[in-house]
Protein backbone atom coordinates (compact mmCIF):
# COMPACT_ATOMS: atom_id res chain seq x y z
CA UNK A 1 0.00 0.00 0.00
CA UNK A 2 2.75 2.39 0.94
CA UNK A 3 4.76 1.62 -2.17
CA UNK A 4 1.69 2.20 -4.29
CA UNK A 5 1.27 5.61 -2.67
CA UNK A 6 4.92 6.41 -3.40
CA UNK A 7 4.41 5.60 -7.08
CA UNK A 8 1.27 7.76 -7.28
CA UNK A 9 3.19 10.60 -5.68
CA UNK A 10 5.92 10.40 -8.31
CA UNK A 11 3.39 10.21 -11.14
CA UNK A 12 1.46 13.24 -9.90
CA UNK A 13 4.63 15.25 -9.37
CA UNK A 14 6.01 14.57 -12.84
CA UNK A 15 2.62 15.01 -14.51
CA UNK A 16 2.14 18.44 -12.94
CA UNK A 17 5.67 19.53 -13.79
CA UNK A 18 5.40 18.40 -17.42
CA UNK A 19 3.14 21.18 -18.80
CA UNK A 20 5.23 23.85 -17.06
CA UNK A 21 8.54 22.49 -18.29
CA UNK A 22 7.29 22.03 -21.87
CA UNK A 23 5.74 25.55 -21.90
CA UNK A 24 2.28 24.24 -22.68
CA UNK A 25 0.75 27.46 -21.29
CA UNK A 26 1.73 30.23 -23.65
CA UNK A 27 2.03 33.67 -22.16
CA UNK A 28 0.22 36.56 -23.82
CA UNK A 29 2.57 38.53 -26.04
CA UNK A 30 4.65 41.16 -24.31
CA UNK A 31 4.21 44.61 -25.83
CA UNK A 32 5.89 46.75 -23.21
CA UNK A 33 9.43 47.87 -22.53
CA UNK A 34 9.44 46.54 -18.96
CA UNK A 35 7.54 43.36 -19.74
CA UNK A 36 10.55 41.12 -20.20
CA UNK A 37 11.76 41.90 -16.67
CA UNK A 38 8.38 40.90 -15.24
CA UNK A 39 8.31 37.74 -17.36
CA UNK A 40 11.82 36.82 -16.20
CA UNK A 41 10.77 37.27 -12.59
CA UNK A 42 7.79 35.00 -13.15
CA UNK A 43 10.01 32.41 -14.82
CA UNK A 44 12.57 32.60 -11.97
CA UNK A 45 9.81 32.13 -9.41
CA UNK A 46 8.41 29.17 -11.30
CA UNK A 47 11.86 27.60 -11.66
CA UNK A 48 12.86 28.03 -8.02
CA UNK A 49 9.47 26.92 -6.77
CA UNK A 50 9.37 24.12 -9.29
CA UNK A 51 12.74 22.64 -8.33
CA UNK A 52 11.86 22.82 -4.66
CA UNK A 53 8.47 21.20 -5.33
CA UNK A 54 9.82 18.34 -7.45
CA UNK A 55 12.73 17.74 -5.09
CA UNK A 56 10.55 17.67 -2.00
CA UNK A 57 7.93 15.38 -3.51
CA UNK A 58 10.49 12.92 -4.90
CA UNK A 59 12.27 12.86 -1.54
CA UNK A 60 8.94 12.19 0.17
CA UNK A 61 8.17 9.40 -2.29
CA UNK A 62 11.60 7.88 -1.60
CA UNK A 63 11.07 7.86 2.16
CA UNK A 64 7.54 6.43 1.76
CA UNK A 65 8.85 3.66 -0.51
CA UNK A 66 11.83 2.84 1.72
CA UNK A 67 10.01 2.69 5.05
CA UNK A 68 6.52 1.54 3.97
CA UNK A 69 7.07 -2.11 4.90
CA UNK A 70 8.93 -1.56 8.15
CA UNK A 71 8.41 -4.43 10.55
CA UNK A 72 6.91 -4.04 14.04
CA UNK A 73 9.56 -3.30 16.62
CA UNK A 74 12.37 -2.52 14.15
CA UNK A 75 14.80 0.22 15.10
CA UNK A 76 13.96 3.74 13.96
CA UNK A 77 16.87 5.77 12.59
CA UNK A 78 16.80 9.51 13.22
CA UNK A 79 18.56 12.08 11.12
CA UNK A 80 21.34 13.81 13.11
CA UNK A 81 20.37 17.07 14.77
CA UNK A 82 16.70 16.04 15.21
CA UNK A 83 13.81 18.41 14.79
CA UNK A 84 15.85 21.54 15.53
CA UNK A 85 18.17 21.00 12.57
CA UNK A 86 15.24 20.22 10.27
CA UNK A 87 13.50 23.45 11.18
CA UNK A 88 16.72 25.43 10.77
CA UNK A 89 17.36 23.82 7.38
CA UNK A 90 13.86 24.63 6.27
CA UNK A 91 14.26 28.26 7.32
CA UNK A 92 17.58 28.59 5.52
CA UNK A 93 16.44 26.88 2.33
CA UNK A 94 13.12 28.64 2.01
CA UNK A 95 14.51 31.92 3.30
CA UNK A 96 17.30 31.92 0.74
CA UNK A 97 14.86 31.13 -2.03
CA UNK A 98 12.50 33.96 -1.09
CA UNK A 99 15.38 36.41 -0.60
CA UNK A 100 16.83 35.47 -3.97
CA UNK A 101 13.52 36.11 -5.68
CA UNK A 102 13.25 39.45 -3.93
CA UNK A 103 16.77 40.54 -4.82
CA UNK A 104 16.51 39.37 -8.43
CA UNK A 105 13.05 40.87 -8.86
CA UNK A 106 13.50 44.24 -7.18
CA UNK A 107 14.73 45.84 -10.38
CA UNK A 108 11.58 44.87 -12.25
CA UNK A 109 9.49 46.47 -9.50
CA UNK A 110 11.70 49.56 -9.26
CA UNK A 111 11.61 50.13 -13.01
CA UNK A 112 7.84 50.36 -12.90
CA UNK A 113 7.24 52.05 -9.55
CA UNK A 114 10.36 53.88 -8.39
CA UNK A 115 11.34 55.71 -11.54
CA UNK A 116 9.54 58.92 -12.48
CA UNK A 117 8.00 59.26 -15.94
CA UNK A 118 9.99 61.11 -18.60
CA UNK A 119 9.10 64.83 -18.75
CA UNK A 120 7.79 64.47 -22.31
CA UNK A 121 5.61 61.44 -21.57
CA UNK A 122 2.08 61.69 -22.97
CA UNK A 123 -0.34 62.27 -20.09
CA UNK A 124 -3.61 60.37 -20.18
CA UNK A 125 -6.08 60.35 -17.32
CA UNK A 126 -8.11 57.23 -16.54
CA UNK A 127 -11.18 57.29 -14.34
CA UNK A 128 -12.65 54.03 -13.12
CA UNK A 129 -16.28 54.08 -12.05
CA UNK A 130 -19.01 51.52 -11.77
CA UNK A 131 -18.91 49.99 -14.42
CA UNK A 132 -16.83 51.58 -17.13
CA UNK A 133 -13.46 53.21 -17.71
CA UNK A 134 -13.34 56.69 -19.20
CA UNK A 135 -10.24 58.50 -20.37
CA UNK A 136 -9.28 62.13 -20.73
CA UNK A 137 -6.65 63.85 -22.85
CA UNK A 138 -5.59 67.43 -22.02
CA UNK A 139 -6.30 68.92 -25.45
CA UNK A 140 -4.47 71.73 -27.22
CA UNK A 141 -3.72 73.72 -24.04
CA UNK A 142 -1.90 70.72 -22.53
CA UNK A 143 -3.77 71.17 -19.24
CA UNK A 144 -6.30 69.01 -17.48
CA UNK A 145 -9.20 71.11 -16.25
CA UNK A 146 -10.32 70.69 -12.63
CA UNK A 147 -12.83 67.98 -11.83
CA UNK A 148 -16.09 68.83 -10.06
CA UNK A 149 -17.79 65.60 -8.87
CA UNK A 150 -21.07 67.49 -8.33
CA UNK A 151 -21.15 68.29 -12.05
CA UNK A 152 -20.93 64.69 -13.20
CA UNK A 153 -23.79 64.19 -15.67
CA UNK A 154 -23.57 60.87 -17.45
CA UNK A 155 -26.68 61.49 -19.57
CA UNK A 156 -24.69 64.30 -21.18
CA UNK A 157 -21.47 62.27 -21.39
CA UNK A 158 -19.87 64.45 -18.70
CA UNK A 159 -18.25 61.56 -16.86
CA UNK A 160 -15.46 63.53 -15.24
CA UNK A 161 -17.55 66.44 -13.95
CA UNK A 162 -16.01 69.10 -16.17
CA UNK A 163 -17.38 72.63 -16.14
CA UNK A 164 -16.69 74.15 -19.56
CA UNK A 165 -19.09 76.99 -18.85
CA UNK A 166 -16.77 78.32 -16.13
CA UNK A 167 -13.40 76.56 -16.61
CA UNK A 168 -11.76 77.64 -19.85
CA UNK A 169 -9.25 74.73 -19.74
CA UNK A 170 -12.19 72.31 -19.80
CA UNK A 171 -13.32 73.41 -23.24
CA UNK A 172 -10.59 71.53 -25.10
CA UNK A 173 -10.37 68.45 -22.87
CA UNK A 174 -11.08 65.27 -24.79
CA UNK A 175 -13.05 62.54 -23.02
CA UNK A 176 -13.22 59.09 -24.60
CA UNK A 177 -14.40 55.59 -23.80
CA UNK A 178 -11.43 53.95 -25.53
CA UNK A 179 -7.82 54.48 -24.57
CA UNK A 180 -5.73 55.16 -27.65
CA UNK A 181 -2.00 55.76 -27.39
CA UNK A 182 0.88 56.18 -29.81
CA UNK A 183 3.33 53.30 -30.09
CA UNK A 184 6.86 53.67 -28.70
CA UNK A 185 6.00 56.76 -26.70
CA UNK A 186 6.07 56.81 -22.93
CA UNK A 187 2.60 57.19 -21.44
CA UNK A 188 2.03 58.73 -18.03
CA UNK A 189 -1.28 57.31 -16.84
CA UNK A 190 -3.01 59.32 -14.13
CA UNK A 191 -5.55 57.22 -12.30
CA UNK A 192 -8.40 57.89 -9.91
CA UNK A 193 -11.60 56.20 -8.93
CA UNK A 194 -15.02 57.82 -9.18
CA UNK A 195 -16.47 55.59 -6.50
CA UNK A 196 -15.14 52.25 -5.18
CA UNK A 197 -12.03 50.14 -5.70
CA UNK A 198 -11.27 49.02 -9.26
CA UNK A 199 -8.14 47.86 -11.03
CA UNK A 200 -6.52 48.59 -14.36
CA UNK A 201 -5.10 45.49 -16.03
CA UNK A 202 -3.68 45.09 -19.50
CA UNK A 203 -1.99 41.70 -19.61
CA UNK A 204 0.04 42.40 -22.74
CA UNK A 205 1.45 45.52 -21.08
CA UNK A 206 2.29 43.60 -17.91
CA UNK A 207 0.56 46.38 -16.00
CA UNK A 208 -1.88 45.89 -13.16
CA UNK A 209 -2.70 48.64 -10.71
CA UNK A 210 -5.59 49.07 -8.29
CA UNK A 211 -7.61 52.25 -8.20
CA UNK A 212 -7.93 53.16 -4.53
CA UNK A 213 -10.82 55.54 -3.78
CA UNK A 214 -9.44 58.86 -2.61
CA UNK A 215 -5.98 58.37 -4.07
CA UNK A 216 -4.52 59.87 -7.23
CA UNK A 217 -2.19 57.19 -8.56
CA UNK A 218 0.02 57.12 -11.57
CA UNK A 219 1.84 54.64 -13.74
CA UNK A 220 4.15 55.00 -16.68
CA UNK A 221 4.84 52.56 -19.47
CA UNK A 222 5.71 52.38 -23.15
CA UNK A 223 3.88 50.16 -25.61
CA UNK A 224 6.06 48.68 -28.32
CA UNK A 225 3.55 47.05 -30.65
CA UNK A 226 0.43 48.39 -32.37
CA UNK A 227 -2.84 46.58 -31.94
CA UNK A 228 -6.05 46.39 -29.94
CA UNK A 229 -5.83 45.10 -26.37
CA UNK A 230 -8.30 44.65 -23.56
CA UNK A 231 -8.29 46.67 -20.37
CA UNK A 232 -10.19 44.71 -17.74
CA UNK A 233 -11.18 45.60 -14.23
CA UNK A 234 -9.54 43.10 -11.89
CA UNK A 235 -10.89 44.28 -8.54
CA UNK A 236 -14.41 43.21 -7.62
CA UNK A 237 -16.38 46.43 -7.69
CA UNK A 238 -20.05 45.46 -7.71
CA UNK A 239 -22.71 43.76 -9.78
CA UNK A 240 -21.33 44.99 -13.09
CA UNK A 241 -17.68 44.10 -12.46
CA UNK A 242 -17.91 41.20 -14.94
CA UNK A 243 -18.88 43.67 -17.64
CA UNK A 244 -16.31 46.36 -16.83
CA UNK A 245 -13.75 46.71 -19.55
CA UNK A 246 -12.40 49.08 -22.16
CA UNK A 247 -10.12 48.73 -25.17
CA UNK A 248 -6.57 49.95 -25.54
CA UNK A 249 -5.61 50.88 -29.09
CA UNK A 250 -1.93 51.30 -29.82
CA UNK A 251 -1.51 53.23 -33.06
CA UNK A 252 1.35 54.71 -35.07
CA UNK A 253 1.95 58.36 -34.10
CA UNK A 254 0.25 59.90 -37.14
CA UNK A 255 -2.84 57.72 -36.81
CA UNK A 256 -3.00 58.54 -33.11
CA UNK A 257 -2.96 62.26 -33.88
CA UNK A 258 -5.76 61.86 -36.39
CA UNK A 259 -7.80 59.85 -33.87
CA UNK A 260 -7.30 62.56 -31.25
CA UNK A 261 -8.39 65.26 -33.70
CA UNK A 262 -11.54 63.30 -34.59
CA UNK A 263 -12.42 62.87 -30.92
CA UNK A 264 -11.79 66.56 -30.22
CA UNK A 265 -14.32 67.44 -32.91
CA UNK A 266 -16.95 65.33 -31.18
CA UNK A 267 -16.62 67.01 -27.76
CA UNK B 1 -102.17 77.18 -43.01
CA UNK B 2 -99.33 79.78 -43.44
CA UNK B 3 -98.71 79.87 -39.68
CA UNK B 4 -98.43 76.11 -39.50
CA UNK B 5 -95.99 76.06 -42.40
CA UNK B 6 -93.94 78.83 -40.72
CA UNK B 7 -93.90 76.93 -37.44
CA UNK B 8 -92.84 73.84 -39.28
CA UNK B 9 -89.96 75.69 -41.00
CA UNK B 10 -88.85 77.35 -37.75
CA UNK B 11 -89.00 73.99 -35.96
CA UNK B 12 -86.93 72.32 -38.67
CA UNK B 13 -84.38 75.14 -38.56
CA UNK B 14 -84.09 74.88 -34.77
CA UNK B 15 -83.59 71.14 -35.08
CA UNK B 16 -80.91 71.65 -37.71
CA UNK B 17 -79.20 74.25 -35.51
CA UNK B 18 -79.16 71.78 -32.63
CA UNK B 19 -77.68 69.13 -34.89
CA UNK B 20 -74.96 71.53 -36.00
CA UNK B 21 -74.11 72.39 -32.38
CA UNK B 22 -73.94 68.75 -31.33
CA UNK B 23 -71.59 67.85 -34.18
CA UNK B 24 -69.52 71.06 -33.89
CA UNK B 25 -66.34 69.36 -32.73
CA UNK B 26 -64.92 66.89 -30.13
CA UNK B 27 -66.36 66.91 -26.62
CA UNK B 28 -64.64 69.75 -24.86
CA UNK B 29 -61.94 72.06 -26.08
CA UNK B 30 -58.41 71.43 -27.28
CA UNK B 31 -55.25 73.18 -26.22
CA UNK B 32 -52.55 72.89 -28.85
CA UNK B 33 -49.37 74.66 -29.71
CA UNK B 34 -45.66 74.35 -30.30
CA UNK B 35 -42.61 74.16 -28.08
CA UNK B 36 -39.50 75.86 -29.42
CA UNK B 37 -36.16 77.08 -28.11
CA UNK B 38 -34.10 80.18 -28.59
CA UNK B 39 -30.34 80.39 -28.38
CA UNK B 40 -27.80 77.66 -29.05
CA UNK B 41 -28.39 74.29 -27.44
CA UNK B 42 -25.48 72.15 -26.25
CA UNK B 43 -24.04 69.77 -28.81
CA UNK B 44 -25.32 66.24 -28.52
CA UNK B 45 -22.33 63.93 -28.28
CA UNK B 46 -21.89 60.52 -29.91
CA UNK B 47 -21.95 57.58 -27.52
CA UNK B 48 -19.08 55.09 -27.60
CA UNK B 49 -20.48 51.66 -26.68
CA UNK B 50 -17.24 49.75 -27.25
CA UNK B 51 -17.38 48.15 -23.80
CA UNK B 52 -20.58 46.39 -24.89
CA UNK B 53 -19.88 44.96 -28.36
CA UNK B 54 -23.34 43.33 -28.71
CA UNK B 55 -24.91 46.79 -28.48
CA UNK B 56 -22.19 48.69 -30.35
CA UNK B 57 -22.73 46.60 -33.48
CA UNK B 58 -26.44 47.46 -33.58
CA UNK B 59 -25.60 51.06 -34.44
CA UNK B 60 -23.85 51.55 -37.78
CA UNK B 61 -23.35 55.19 -36.79
CA UNK B 62 -23.09 55.72 -33.05
CA UNK B 63 -26.22 57.19 -31.47
CA UNK B 64 -25.92 60.50 -29.66
CA UNK B 65 -27.06 61.70 -26.27
CA UNK B 66 -30.69 62.76 -26.16
CA UNK B 67 -30.73 65.42 -23.45
CA UNK B 68 -31.66 68.08 -26.01
CA UNK B 69 -33.44 66.80 -29.11
CA UNK B 70 -34.44 69.42 -31.65
CA UNK B 71 -36.52 69.51 -34.79
CA UNK B 72 -37.06 71.81 -37.76
CA UNK B 73 -37.87 75.43 -37.04
CA UNK B 74 -36.14 75.45 -33.63
CA UNK B 75 -38.57 72.83 -32.37
CA UNK B 76 -37.81 71.32 -28.98
CA UNK B 77 -38.67 67.64 -28.77
CA UNK B 78 -39.19 65.31 -25.80
CA UNK B 79 -41.04 68.04 -23.90
CA UNK B 80 -43.85 66.73 -21.72
CA UNK B 81 -46.81 69.10 -21.99
CA UNK B 82 -49.54 68.37 -19.47
CA UNK B 83 -52.39 69.81 -17.43
CA UNK B 84 -50.90 70.49 -14.00
CA UNK B 85 -53.96 72.18 -12.47
CA UNK B 86 -57.67 72.47 -13.21
CA UNK B 87 -58.33 68.85 -14.17
CA UNK B 88 -59.39 66.20 -11.66
CA UNK B 89 -57.01 63.33 -10.84
CA UNK B 90 -57.86 60.26 -12.89
CA UNK B 91 -57.67 56.54 -12.25
CA UNK B 92 -54.93 54.83 -14.20
CA UNK B 93 -55.81 53.23 -17.53
CA UNK B 94 -55.58 49.46 -17.72
CA UNK B 95 -52.97 49.21 -20.45
CA UNK B 96 -49.34 49.23 -19.43
CA UNK B 97 -46.81 51.90 -20.26
CA UNK B 98 -43.93 50.21 -22.05
CA UNK B 99 -40.24 51.04 -21.69
CA UNK B 100 -37.68 49.11 -23.68
CA UNK B 101 -33.93 48.57 -23.43
CA UNK B 102 -32.73 48.00 -26.97
CA UNK B 103 -29.26 48.54 -28.41
CA UNK B 104 -28.28 49.76 -24.92
CA UNK B 105 -30.67 52.66 -25.32
CA UNK B 106 -33.93 53.48 -23.54
CA UNK B 107 -36.87 53.62 -25.92
CA UNK B 108 -38.64 56.00 -25.67
CA UNK B 109 -36.23 58.49 -24.10
CA UNK B 110 -39.12 60.09 -22.18
CA UNK B 111 -42.06 57.92 -21.14
CA UNK B 112 -45.18 59.58 -19.74
CA UNK B 113 -47.78 57.59 -17.85
CA UNK B 114 -50.18 58.01 -14.95
CA UNK B 115 -49.98 57.48 -11.20
CA UNK B 116 -50.62 53.78 -10.45
CA UNK B 117 -50.48 52.85 -14.12
CA UNK B 118 -48.63 49.60 -14.78
CA UNK B 119 -45.10 50.14 -16.07
CA UNK B 120 -43.53 47.32 -18.09
CA UNK B 121 -39.79 47.36 -18.68
CA UNK B 122 -38.42 44.93 -21.27
CA UNK B 123 -34.85 43.95 -22.10
CA UNK B 124 -34.44 43.26 -25.81
CA UNK B 125 -30.64 43.11 -25.66
CA UNK B 126 -28.20 40.22 -25.43
CA UNK B 127 -26.65 41.71 -22.31
CA UNK B 128 -27.90 42.21 -18.78
CA UNK B 129 -29.13 45.61 -17.75
CA UNK B 130 -29.73 46.98 -14.27
CA UNK B 131 -32.36 49.67 -14.54
CA UNK B 132 -32.24 52.27 -11.78
CA UNK B 133 -34.92 54.98 -11.73
CA UNK B 134 -33.92 57.84 -9.42
CA UNK B 135 -37.07 59.25 -7.80
CA UNK B 136 -37.03 61.70 -4.91
CA UNK B 137 -40.63 61.22 -3.78
CA UNK B 138 -41.48 57.70 -4.90
CA UNK B 139 -39.75 54.53 -3.73
CA UNK B 140 -36.30 54.04 -5.22
CA UNK B 141 -35.28 50.62 -6.51
CA UNK B 142 -32.96 49.06 -9.07
CA UNK B 143 -33.40 45.67 -10.70
CA UNK B 144 -31.14 43.40 -12.70
CA UNK B 145 -32.59 42.01 -15.92
CA UNK B 146 -30.65 39.27 -17.71
CA UNK B 147 -31.25 38.84 -21.45
CA UNK B 148 -34.42 36.91 -22.23
CA UNK B 149 -35.98 37.50 -18.82
CA UNK B 150 -39.59 38.57 -18.31
CA UNK B 151 -40.39 42.31 -18.26
CA UNK B 152 -40.12 44.11 -14.95
CA UNK B 153 -43.58 45.21 -13.84
CA UNK B 154 -44.01 48.04 -11.32
CA UNK B 155 -45.85 51.30 -10.74
CA UNK B 156 -45.46 54.65 -9.05
CA UNK B 157 -48.07 56.01 -6.65
CA UNK B 158 -47.03 59.68 -6.64
CA UNK B 159 -46.67 62.13 -9.53
CA UNK B 160 -43.02 62.91 -10.26
CA UNK B 161 -40.46 63.39 -13.00
CA UNK B 162 -37.96 60.58 -12.54
CA UNK B 163 -34.56 60.31 -14.26
CA UNK B 164 -33.67 56.74 -15.18
CA UNK B 165 -30.19 55.26 -15.52
CA UNK B 166 -28.61 51.85 -16.03
CA UNK B 167 -26.14 50.79 -13.35
CA UNK B 168 -24.15 48.69 -15.82
CA UNK B 169 -24.08 50.99 -18.86
CA UNK B 170 -23.31 54.55 -17.71
CA UNK B 171 -24.39 56.21 -20.99
CA UNK B 172 -27.99 54.96 -20.78
CA UNK B 173 -30.37 57.69 -19.67
CA UNK B 174 -34.11 58.20 -19.83
CA UNK B 175 -36.98 59.82 -17.97
CA UNK B 176 -40.33 58.78 -16.52
CA UNK B 177 -43.07 61.42 -16.28
CA UNK B 178 -45.63 60.15 -13.75
CA UNK B 179 -48.72 62.32 -14.14
CA UNK B 180 -52.02 62.72 -12.33
CA UNK B 181 -54.39 62.72 -15.31
CA UNK B 182 -54.61 61.65 -18.93
CA UNK B 183 -54.13 65.12 -20.44
CA UNK B 184 -50.54 64.97 -21.60
CA UNK B 185 -48.49 64.86 -24.77
CA UNK B 186 -44.81 64.60 -25.63
CA UNK B 187 -43.51 66.83 -28.42
CA UNK B 188 -41.66 65.33 -31.33
CA UNK B 189 -40.65 66.37 -34.84
CA UNK B 190 -41.95 69.92 -35.30
CA UNK B 191 -42.44 70.44 -31.55
CA UNK B 192 -46.23 70.43 -31.80
CA UNK B 193 -48.58 69.07 -29.14
CA UNK B 194 -52.34 68.72 -28.74
CA UNK B 195 -54.37 68.24 -25.54
CA UNK B 196 -57.95 67.44 -26.59
CA UNK B 197 -61.12 66.67 -24.62
CA UNK B 198 -60.82 69.41 -22.03
CA UNK B 199 -64.19 70.36 -20.48
CA UNK B 200 -64.82 74.09 -19.95
CA UNK B 201 -62.75 75.48 -17.09
CA UNK B 202 -59.51 77.18 -16.11
CA UNK B 203 -56.37 75.10 -16.62
CA UNK B 204 -52.65 75.41 -16.01
CA UNK B 205 -50.66 73.89 -18.85
CA UNK B 206 -47.07 73.00 -17.93
CA UNK B 207 -44.24 72.13 -20.31
CA UNK B 208 -41.33 70.17 -18.81
CA UNK B 209 -37.94 69.54 -20.44
CA UNK B 210 -35.21 67.44 -18.80
CA UNK B 211 -32.46 70.00 -19.37
CA UNK B 212 -34.36 73.31 -19.44
CA UNK B 213 -36.82 72.90 -16.57
CA UNK B 214 -40.50 73.71 -16.75
CA UNK B 215 -42.81 76.56 -17.68
CA UNK B 216 -46.51 77.04 -17.08
CA UNK B 217 -49.29 79.05 -18.68
CA UNK B 218 -52.94 79.42 -17.74
CA UNK B 219 -55.68 78.93 -20.27
CA UNK B 220 -59.45 79.04 -20.03
CA UNK B 221 -61.67 76.76 -22.06
CA UNK B 222 -65.20 78.07 -22.45
CA UNK B 223 -66.67 76.03 -25.25
CA UNK B 224 -65.50 73.76 -28.02
CA UNK B 225 -63.13 76.27 -29.58
CA UNK B 226 -59.42 75.37 -29.76
CA UNK B 227 -56.93 77.35 -27.71
CA UNK B 228 -53.32 77.92 -28.68
CA UNK B 229 -50.49 77.92 -26.14
CA UNK B 230 -46.83 78.09 -27.11
CA UNK B 231 -43.72 77.62 -25.02
CA UNK B 232 -40.25 78.96 -25.68
CA UNK B 233 -37.30 77.61 -23.73
CA UNK B 234 -33.90 79.26 -23.41
CA UNK B 235 -31.20 76.94 -24.67
CA UNK B 236 -27.78 76.82 -22.99
CA UNK B 237 -24.54 76.10 -24.89
CA UNK B 238 -23.10 73.93 -22.06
Amino acid sequence: MGKFFAIILVVITLASAYPIVTHKFVQPEDISTHGHAIDEQLADTMAEGGFAFVGAQLLLAFFVWKFSSRKEGSKVTHLPGGAKLMVATAFILVGTEVLALGVLGQKAWADVYFTPPKPDALQVQAQAGQFAFYFRYPGADGKFAPIHPDKIDEGNQNYFGLDPANDVEARDDIVTAEMTIPVNREIHLLMHSKDVGHSFYVRELRIQQDFVPGLDLSLHFTATKTGKYEIVCTQLCGLGHYNMKAYLNVLPQDEFEKWLKDRAAEQ
Amino acid sequence: MMRAKLAYIVGLAALAACAVMVHAGPSGGTVSGKVTYEGTPAKQKPIDMSKEPSCAKQHATPITTETVVTGPGNALDNVVVYVSAGAPDEAAPSQAAKFEQKGCQYIPHVLAFQVNQTLEIANADQTSHNIHPLPKVNREWNKSQPPGSAPIVDKYDKPEFIPVKCNIHPWMHGNFAVLKNSHYAITEGDGGFSLPNLPPGKYTITAWHESYGDQSQDVTISGGEPKSVNFVFKAKPY
